[in-house]
């Protein structure tokens, strides 16, 4: 559209900021989450197995971005170099240098040198200690808090979408097709998704799209009935009544006049959209009907965690990542529900500085003005 | 002075923080007379009274001297405070609707007055309650007791606030809008029972209101406010004959007046409905039959000319806005509808979608019909886009600035949000949005309604403005038969969805055959 004033925020949008900056603890959460979400973004350059940059002969390799054969470092064998294997290792620094990430093991590498039994406990080594296949717990925690977000935010996303066109459809139209499709949810989220889940795993190699998959097939039911019921009290609204009298059609009502309104109870539900998809895929992991072996997983944690009760650092981190991110989640969550909440009352050190007035255009006529 | 004095403010001086609301009032109300306190809306009259009566919210500074019955109010103690209010004070606010509690029954909320004022209770609450219930002319007096307020009317609602109100005797009973929610034909009786319950018990009457045509009527002396202060005040006969000030002369000569320019001889039919009628169907209770479907429209046909004007008029409830809707396809209905020589009732999806930019409807509530997130250039602008895909960006630009000049208001303003604008100019937006299109009828459902006398009457010239330079044909929805008058051509009476008279405007408004159109002009005051 024409106007060049798009990016003025509307004083609703202005009061629900200042509720939201208001609340402390939300603004923090939100502040530590994103942190800590950008931080597990960069994983590869904190905790990996490969140096970020090295020198070999005068010559510079990235082998974080390529992959080089062993023979490359004066190996013999032409596979990826194991830039961890003492031989490659020896070979390198005598002839150049390696810059590694300040944690030198991936999530799935297997520390062979570890002193003592695995799991190992936290030292200088591993910070966090190793799993019972002796992988570095730093690593897998940070790898896996990126996976379970980086899905949450997939399945949330998905959800969404689903929810609003099944739900704005429905409470658009009413009648007959809200009647037909509230029966057909009710039948479907009578569907055990769970067990579901597990008969599907037994069938398929489950990975992480097939999990995304099955798992949107049921994480939208919650909002429909949140859209629909927003739909429906917008279609009767004024301005849509308006529009419709224009003659415009539905799909662009819809879209311009009544998802607006829908979308304030749709970002409200995020956070347990968020929390809901976290914990989900987190207990499907530990009973091990979820990501591939391997993957770096929250849930396989907790399961090592329950498996070897003498180690006491795995449960400890699995429970401490996991109780942090929901929390946080949570905080986030309280925080955007109040500055949605038209009824939420602004506290006096919310409120920093009165609002000037907005400018008025002159009054109804000039006939006014002479008046005294 | 006097001992008939009984409320008195001086300098009364009202703050929000930084926000004078109002500005050094003085105010004086004796025994058995009615003061009436008028302006328009935001002009700080309800404030004033509320705060003298420390009804406000905690936070506004309130200065000056008020005294009730020869008292100082500015030493009362709390305790004394709840004692005044409720018991010595009476309250009667606008909305009916929600100053009752819908979840206890009319007898136990009075009874609750009567038991923490007088100490009431039992058999002697129960007599206080139904003699109460009688005063203020309620029928069926004990089954009222036990009834909810939702099964109540609005007017009878106002009248067992009204009960509530003089339940402990007051000396003063205040009414802010006390009418305003109500039907026409409701306001009278409700005002006249005021009048008799003030004679009867020598009560003062402190009566707030934007009304002047019911303050002319009802009140001994006035106090018009404006802008939180007192503009002009005196005996009712001398404001109302000789008003000093230029404002209180402009809101006496808002009473919307003239007449709309006839109608061309030859002008041809634009729209003609034949026995079109709404019906709502009712759910079907279990296990039994389905009621009949409610009537909401009794077949009726109706003509309307190029550049005519149509008035229709009935109280709320009369199904006026119903016909509306259904004459505009809004809502469903059966009958024929021809528009402009195309029959419009049995198109359905794009074909009566292309139809409809020659239809256009203005709502009444300015602003609740304008999106909230949209700036009012894309508001006006939404339809043309839509039926006119092939204008440029300049083209359409060009375009809303004829609109919003054509309903006066400054072209700059496109890039505004509506909340920025008052409710005439919201009223002004909507009409705009409809003009861009070019109709060629505008359904105007009850467009002034919502607004002060004084905005009113300017819109309505605007309105007749627009009719003249674009030749177009008005469907003139409202309740008040004054502004109807200053419309429309031939008027359309609707009682419960039956017509009960029509014909030209000015000879029906001279002689109503019916009762019910009588009483829609003794309520507007049309003399």
């Amino acid at each position: 559209m024409t106007s060049s004033h798009r990016w003025r925020l509307s004083p609703i949008t202005q009061r629900r900021l200042q509720v939201f900056r208001g609340n402390r603890r939300a603004l923090w959460s939100l502040g530590i989450f994103g942190l800590l979400f950008i931080f597990s973004l960069g994983a590869e350059l904190i905790a990996n197995d490969k140096p970020i940059v090295m020198q070999y002969d005068g010559h510079w390799y990235a082998p974080l971005l390529m992959d080089y054969p062993e023979t490359e470092f004066g190996g013999f064998l032409p596979t990826t170099a194991d830039y961890r294997d003492p031989f490659v290792y020896d070979q390198i620094t005598d002839n150049g240098w390696m810059l590694w990430p300040p944690v030198p093991f991936s999530y799935q590498t297997l520390d062979r040198d570890v002193r003592g039994p695995v799991p190992s406990p936290p030292g200088s080594r591993h910070w966090l200690g190793t799993d019972d296949q002796g992988r570095d717990v730093f690593a897998r925690v940070l790898y896996g808090f990126r996976l379970s977000v980086a899905f949450a935010l997939a399945l949330t996303i998905g959800s969404i979408f689903l929810g609003v066109v099944i739900g704005g459809v429905q409470g658009y139209f009413g009648g007959k097709i809200d009647l037909i499709g509230q029966r057909l949810i009710e039948i479907w989220s009578g569907l055990p998704m769970l067990f579901l889940l597990i008969i599907l795993a037994s069938l398929v190699e489950p990975n992480i799209w097939w999990l995304l998959g099955i798992m949107l097939l049921f994480s939208w039911l919650g909002l429909v009935d949140i859209v629909r019921a927003e739909f429906l009290r917008a279609r009767n609204l004024e301005y849509v009544r308006a529009a419709r009298a224009l003659g415009l059609p539905s799909r662009l009502i819809m879209r311009r006049h009544v998802l607006p309104n829908a979308m304030v109870a749709t970002l409200t539900f995020i956070p347990f959209l968020f929390t809901g998809a976290i914990t989900t895929l987190t207990a499907l992991d530990f009973l091990g009907f979820g990501l591939p072996p391997g993957s770096p997983s929250l849930g396989e944690l907790v399961a090592q965690g329950k498996n070897n009760l003498q180690a006491p650092w795995l449960g400890i981190t699995a429970f401490v990542t996991l109780s942090l991110m929901l929390s946080l989640l949570v905080f986030i969550g309280e925080g955007l529900r109040d500055a949605f909440d038209p009824r939420h009352i602004l506290t006096a050190s919310q409120v920093k500085r009165p609002v000037a007035p907005e400018p008025r255009i002159p009054p109804d006529s000039p006939r006014q003005e002479n008046l005294p | 002075m006097s001992d008939n004095r009984l409320f008195e403010l001086r300098h009364l001086t009202v703050r929000f923080g930084n926000d004078l609301a109002v500005d050094s009032l003085d105010l004086h109300v004796d025994r058995g007379e009615t003061v009436a306190v008028v302006g328009e809306s935001g002009s700080g009259k309800s404030v004033s009274v509320l705060g003298a009566l420390g009804l406000l919210p905690t936070g506004t500074e309130i200065e000056g001297e008020r005294r009730f019955d020869g008292r100082d109010l500015g030493e009362f103690s709390s305790r004394q405070w709840n004692a005044l209010r409720g018991g010595r004070v009476g309250f009667i606010f606008q909305e009916p609707m929600t100053s009752l509690n819908p979840l206890h029954t009319v007898g136990k909320q009075l009874g609750e007055t009567l038991r923490l004022h007088q100490g009431l209770r039992g058999q002697a609450a129960r007599r206080r309650i139904s003699e109460l219930l009688r005063q203020v002319r309620l029928p069926r007096v004990d089954e009222l007791m036990a009834a909810w307020p939702h099964q109540l009317s609005g007017g009878q609602r106002q009248r067992v606030m009204i009960a509530m109100a003089i339940a402990n005797d007051p000396k003063l009973l205040i009414a802010d809008e006390p009418t305003t929610a109500l039907d026409v034909t409701v306001q009278q009786e409700v005002l006249a029972l005021l009048d008799d319950l003030r004679d009867r018990y020598g009560m003062g009457l402190l009566l707030i209101s934007h009304d002047l045509n019911l303050v002319r009527r009802h009140a001994d002396r006035v106090v018009v406010m404006r802008h939180g202060e007192c503009v002009e005040a005196g005996p009712t006969t001398d404001v109302f004959e000789t008003p000093q000030n230029a404002y209180t002369r402009q809101l006496i000569d808002s009473v919307p007046a003239g007449r709309p320019l006839p109608v061309a001889e030859h002008a041809t039919t634009l729209l003609s409905a034949d026995s079109v009628s709404v019906t709502f169907s009712r759910p079907k209770p279990f296990l039994r039959p389905r009621p009949p479907a409610f009537v909401a429209v009794e077949p009726l046909s109706l003509q309307l000319r190029e550049g005519e004007t149509l008035g229709v008029v009935g109280e709320s409830g009369s199904g006026k806005s119903t016909l509306a809707a259904a004459l505009i396809r809004l809502l469903p209905a059966s009958g024929e509808i021809h528009f402009n020589g195309q029959r419009l009732d049995s198109l359905s999806g794009n074909a009566l979608r292309r139809q409809r930019r020659g239809f256009q409807i203005v709502f009444q509530d300015p602003y609740g019909s304008l999106s909230p997130r949209m700036p009012v250039a894309d508001i006006i602008s939404e339809g043309l886009r839509f039926h006119h895909p092939e204008l440029d960006e300049s083209n359409v630009a060009e375009r809303i600035i004829e609109a919003l000049e054509d309903v006066d208001l400054p072209p700059d303003c496109g890039h505004r949000y509506p909340h920025e604008f008052s409710g005439g100019q919201r009223q002004r937006i909507a009409i705009a949005r409809a003009l861009i299109l070019k109709p060629r009828l505008l359904v105007l459902d009850e467009p002034t309604s919502a607004l002060d006398r004084t905005v009113q009457k300017q819109l309505i010239e605007l309105l007749r403005d627009v009719q003249a330079k674009h030749g177009l044909s008005y469907l003139f929805i409202s309740h008040d038969l004054a502004v109807v008058r200053a419309m429309a051509h031939r008027i359309l009476v609707l009682k419960e969805g039956k017509v009960v008279e029509q014909g030209q405007c000015e000879a029906l408004l001279e002689a109503p055959r019916s009762d019910y159109t009588r009483a829609l002009i003794e309520a507007s005051s049309l003399t």
